[in-house]
């Protein structure tokens, strides 16, 4: 019964580690493969560690909901874009309005296809000095810098940042925590970034996650990220916690995750991402795929993404059918789980547009049964993020 | 060491069963619920059902994942735990006591020796 507790991972050995493997082993991490690195999926966590949190991906959950967790995320692609019209070169191939992002400003934004589809989700910040800063999917990194590289002017070039590390702390405390090292945190606004120096290591430091808690993405010199880590577990408030937490966390607040709840064959405006096509794109559409997404925002989509709530204690895993109560196929889950905080299974999945509504009753189909469940508002946990 | 769990045998799926007259009690090793991690949902089977050997007649699920449980040997249900399904941090607190998951009665009490015993698992958890 062992053999299935974890998806199955079609990524071919031997798998990549982060800068911090050493460190997650050290700590108990229980390494699982994940977009072709080898990954701490949650801890055993031992000695001054335990009287915290005794590790697991429910207590790292929770710890990061009332304190701080600290997250290895140094498999996520990182790069910096660099030129007088690398904004510009950006908006080609983004809806977001990157020409307006001011210097010290981070911003959540799609690469999309020609059919208007969704390459990947990313953040793009501005470094000032001509230099743009990308954090992208593991799973997409090397499409997208490809892809990105494949449609720059000559003035402007893309470089992949392999030497660095990613750690993201999260929660309540974060803030505390991060201020004690490096007082400057904590007049970080929601999304600013700032190179900052923590515990004497020099760090580019935003204020985002994906956890619908506070808290900041720290990118660090791989030689440093020892460290970093080091020193943000020393605080009383902090643990580490592994990507089981940090799937759960997401799921509750609503947040997608690329692969499951977006791809390819998914748009914005089916995914509810419509807010991240800037007012000045809205006027010219000329992003890949734009004109099919200005139909789809003007006609409407056949499907939404939705929050949905099983009733009982079932979960409802990604691929789940769901089917309306007058037994038609409805659509399908695309993330599902148990969410620790709100001690309930939840879900995020598409279905048709007259089923979308908050409050629609459905079916889910949890091993060939029928079991009832409701499109919910989402986030499920309200988001906490710094003003 | 041998004694220990005398009476106990195991199977490569990880359940544990232990036998009073041809009634079969079974529930997932204290290793399984280990590896599983926290549990928030367990499905149990029918009463009456009547189920093959190795065929999956239980589910648990953890926060992260769904898994089966299989029956051990062939026979029937006639007892489920059902304070498991109420609470299932029952089975990581006590995994081969309270959380026990179901009996059945068997067709046929020779093949539980045919299960591991306590140092065949062992021996058998050293090897994964």
């Amino acid at each position: 019964m062992i053999e299935n507790a974890l998806p199955d991972d079609p990524t071919p050995t031997p798998l990549k580690t982060t800068p911090l493997d050493a460190w997650h082993r050290r700590l108990g991490a229980r390494m699982v493969p994940f977009a072709g690195y080898a990954m701490p999926v949650q801890y055993d966590l031992t000695g001054e560690l335990a009287t915290r949190c005794k590790g697991g991906v429910m207590a790292e959950h929770l710890h990061t909901r009332t304190a701080a967790g600290l997250f290895d995320v140094s498999h996520m692609g990182q790069a910096k874009l660099l030129g007088a019209t690398a904004a510009a070169a950006l908006e080609r191939l983004v809806p977001g309005d990157i020409l307006g992002l001011k210097p010290g400003r981070q911003r959540y934004t799609l690469l999309t296809n020609e059919a208007g589809g969704i390459k990947d989700d990313l953040m793009v910040a501005n470094l000032g000095n001509e230099t743009l800063f990308l954090v992208v999917n593991a799973s997409r990194k090397d499409d997208d810098f490809t892809h990105i590289a494949a449609t720059l002017p000559a003035a402007v070039t893309l470089e992949p940042q392999e030497e660095r590390a990613l750690l993201a702390l999260q929660g309540p405390e974060a803030a505390a925590v991060l201020s004690g090292l490096a007082p400057e945190a904590a007049q970080l606004r929601f999304m600013a970034v700032a190179a900052l120096t923590i515990a004497g290591i020099p760090c580019l430091v935003s204020r985002s996650g994906y956890t619908g808690e506070d808290g900041y993405e720290i990118s660090v010199p791989a030689t440093d990220a020892e460290a970093l880590a080091d020193a943000l577990i020393a605080h009383p408030a902090v643990v580490p916690a592994g990507l089981g937490a940090r799937d759960s966390l997401r799921l509750e607040a609503g947040l997608c995750l690329y692969g499951n709840d977006i791809d390819e064959l998914t748009t914005p405006v089916e995914a509810g991402l419509t807010w991240v096509i800037g007012k000045r794109r809205k006027m010219e559409w000329d992003f890949p795929g734009g004109l099919a997404v200005r139909d789809q925002l003007d006609n409407g989509p056949h499907r939404k993404r939705v929050g949905i709530r099983p009733e009982g204690r079932a979960p409802a895993r990604a691929q789940t059918d769901i089917v309306a109560t007058d037994g038609t196929a409805a659509g399908t889950i695309t993330s599902g789980g148990f969410g620790p905080s709100l001690n309930a299974p939840i879900a995020m999945g598409y279905v048709r547009k007259d089923l979308a509504t908050d409050g629609t009753p459905l079916h889910v189909i949890v091993r060939g049964k029928p079991l009832p469940a409701v499109v919910a508002p989402l986030p499920f946990v309200p988001h906490r993020y710094a003003t | 060491m041998a004694s220990k769990n005398a009476d106990k045998r195991y199977t490569k799926d990880h359940e544990w069963v232990t036998l009073d007259g041809d009634i079969a009690t079974v529930g997932i090793t204290d290793h399984a619920q280990e590896q599983l991690g926290e549990l928030v949902f367990i499905e149990l089977p029918a009463l009456e059902r009547v189920i093959a050997a190795s065929e999956a007649c239980a589910v648990v699920e953890s926060v992260k994942a769904a898994s089966d449980v299989y029956a051990p040997l062939a026979g029937k249900i006639v007892e489920t735990n059902d304070t498991i399904v109420e609470d299932p941090s029952i089975v990581n607190s006590d995994a081969e006591g309270e959380g026990w998951f179901f009996r059945m009665e068997l067709d046929n009490t020779d093949d539980f020796e045919a299960l591991m015993d306590q140092d065949a698992y062992d021996e058998f958890l050293e090897s994964l």
